[in-house]
């Protein structure tokens, strides 16, 4: 984990080939990295073993409810922008064991799980789940109730940024003040440079151990004009991004608490939960306990959970959140607006996942424009 | 001091294929354990000898489509502590409550040679509808995971953890890509309770709704998006007519679809 704002510890150009030798210099220090495949029609993270893996000149092409990648002719590295897949699998891992119990006579012992801590270079991090991260930052280490597992997974973690030159149909990061481009809180951050014949990468050292595994690529310092590249490229991705959320979204929300809006919803939503797990910040999960049959050893378990299903919100005599338009409201209103007053932060940076991902193309962006404009001009 | 006496588990069989009987046969390596846990004392798939009730633990497979079954559900019920019904015929019917929606005479006369022989009843119904039950597992088949934990649970005094999310929750728990999403895969996932184990949509298929409805569901919704992915009112009524077509959320929606 580094510091919000970096300092920049130098900028520097480097041919694509080159990208090859930064996937070499942190596999040898001992990194497992993990960025963009091409799998199942969709741009997953998953494991790299050099560059060869990455998917080179494919765009995606997203709407609500619709994914769709394909070749587009070019030799460039990173056109498409976020995928299915959110960097919470790796730190926050959707299925795992926390203790477990052997009977023992007429007692038991108690084995707590040690939780694994691998080493990850995130490769080709966008600007919106860099912030997710540090939302869920937030969430996971807070002193009191602490997640252990979380935090030395993320303080081993290194990040490797790429700067979005195009944003997706579904993107509001901009809105968001998110993205495109990423400020801080990185160890590199490359932008891609292809135009009129020119293919390289500018790279910008974020930390002190970006600085370290840097040392071993070769490139050139960055001139004046490379410099101002990545900002030149945001402000372009910035201006065509289609899709933003509306101002003090925070407030809007607060007093709109019984709006006719959220039965509308209701009619579309089919209560799936994909929303909230597709979503880099969501953070909700279930304890659930197991025996084998013979009841001579236990274990207890923590899944993702959603508050889209009925057991989550569960308590003695029935579940509380019943009502579709109760479970939809609980969702957006949380992300959008009491995340600020829990964590100090919005619960939403843009990404855009929860509309492309969403089974029938319910926009978050979409709902929260109609209940502002039923409001007419306040 | 004498051992604690094993409760007596008894496997009973409805209008079925014995596909989900014989999802306890394939526990193999569990199924010495069950053995053990267990009296397994009526079984006709797996032992001929059979021990009289009470029964602490009957798990009742298939639905009831004949007077005799109506009849013996009854007294299944009487004998039987804890009653789980096990597949999608127990829960919903099966595939042959399809009969349901037509005139059953008509496919006897049809069918057979002799329709004065055949004794039936004009429709396949869930175990739910005619006996109250205890805990109810899905699937065509169900899921042998389920069933072990079901069983664990039970012997254990524990919840069963068997949740009744949609199958959403599984894709997206083991990273599988959307295919209704990325490839415009028709999908019934939404609408479908999770069990299986994620079997279709990691192979690129839709879900095809063996586990039958999930809590709430919203067929309307999805339905419409169906429509919009360009499948035609009567492939979408069929959609819903399967495995669960008599589950009510399933039945109501095909009915919808249905204008010839
Ligand atoms: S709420 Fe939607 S757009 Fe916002 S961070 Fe979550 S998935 Fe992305
Ligand atoms: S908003 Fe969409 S993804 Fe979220 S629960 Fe509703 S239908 Fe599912
Ligand atoms: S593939 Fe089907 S079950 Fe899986 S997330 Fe998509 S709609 Fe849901």
């Amino acid at each position: 984990m580094t510091a919000n704002k970096s300092e920049a510890l130098g900028t520097f150009v480097i041919a694509p080939s080159e990208l090859g030798s930064l996937i070499s210099a942190l596999r040898e220090d001992g990194y497992e990295v993990i960025g963009p495949k091409l799998a199942d029609g969709a741009i997953v993270h998953e494991p790299l073993e050099s560059a060869d893996d990455l998917p080179v000149g494919y765009d995606d092409e997203q709407e609500g409810g619709t994914y769709r990648v394909a070749k587009n002719g070019a030799n460039t590295y990173f056109d498409y922008v976020v995928g299915p897949h959110s960097w919470k699998r790796y730190l926050f891992p959707p299925d795992q064991q926390l203790c477990q119990m052997r009977r023992q006579g007429k007692t038991f012992r108690l084995i707590e799980t040690k939780q694994e801590i691998p080493r990850y270079a995130f490769f080709g991090v966008r600007s919106c789940d860099l912030h997710a991260m540090q939302v869920q930052d937030k969430v996971f280490d807070n002193g009191e109730f602490a997640d252990p597992g979380y935090m030395e997974r993320r303080k081993a973690a290194f990040v490797v940024v790429v700067n979005c030159l195009r944003p997706a149909a579904t993107c509001f990061c901009a809105s968001m003040d998110t993205g495109p481009r990423a400020t801080g809180g990185y160890d590199l951050a490359l932008t891609e440079l292809a135009s009129k014949g020119r293919h390289e990468f500018l790279v910008e050292v974020g930390s002190s151990r970006g600085e370290e595994i840097f040392a071993k690529v070769s490139g050139r310092p960055a001139t004046e004009a490379d410099q101002s590249a990545p900002e030149t490229a945001s402000a372009k991705a910035a201006n065509a991004m289609k899709r933003e959320m509306v101002p003090d979204v925070q407030a809007l929300l607060k007093r709109n608490l019984e709006h006719r809006r959220w039965d509308d919803v209701a009619k579309r939503c089919l209560t799936c939960a994909n929303c909230t797990l597709v979503c880099p910040t969501c953070f909700c999960t279930t304890v659930e306990d197991y025996t084998d049959l013979t009841g001579s050893t236990a274990e207890r378990r923590r899944r993702w959970d959603s508050c889209f299903t009925m057991d989550f919100s569960y308590v003695h005599g029935g579940s509380v959140r019943r009502e579709t338009y109760a479970r939809y409201r609980q969702w957006m209103t949380h992300k959008l607006s009491s995340w600020f007053d829990q964590f100090d932060v919005s619960g939403c940076v843009g990404c855009g996942r929860c509309i492309t991902w969403c089974p029938v193309g319910i926009d978050i962006t979409e709902e929260a424009r109609a209940i502002r404009d039923s409001e007419g001009s306040r | 001091m004498p051992a604690p006496k094993k409760p007596k588990l008894a496997v009973w069989k409805f209008s079925s294929c014995d596909g989900c009987q014989l999802q306890l046969l394939c526990c193999e390596d569990e199924l010495l354990q069950v053995a053990d846990a267990v009296e397994i004392a009526y079984f006709l798939e797996a032992t001929r000898a059979q021990v009289r009730g009470p029964y602490d633990i009957s798990l009742v497979e298939g639905s009831v489509s004949t007077p005799e079954e109506a009849e013996r559900i009854r007294k299944i019920r009487r004998q039987s502590k804890i009653l789980i019904s096990i597949g999608a015929c127990a829960t919903a019917g099966g595939i042959q409550a399809l009969r349901n929606f037509k005139d059953v005479d008509g496919f006897i006369n049809a069918v057979y040679a002799h329709p004065e022989y055949i004794e039936t009843l004009a429709t396949s119904t869930a175990i739910r509808d005619h006996v109250d039950i205890d805990f109810e597992l899905r699937g065509c088949p169900i899921d042998k995971g389920q069933l072990l934990e079901a069983l664990s649970a039970l012997l254990n005094g524990r919840r069963p953890n068997v949740p009744t999310h949609s199958q959403c929750v599984e894709c997206k728990l083991m990273g599988t890509v959307c295919v209704m999403v990325a490839h415009g895969t028709p999908c019934m996932g939404p609408v479908t309770q999770a069990g299986c184990g994620n079997l279709c949509p990691s192979f690129n298929r839709g879900c095809y709704n063996c586990f039958g409805p999930k809590e709430t569901p919203n067929t309307a919704s999805l339905s419409a998006w169906f429509a919009k992915l360009g499948m035609d009112q009567r492939s979408i009524k069929h959609f819903y007519r399967s495995f669960n077509t008599n589950a009510p959320a399933f039945r109501r929606e095909s009915e919808a679809h249905d204008k010839t």
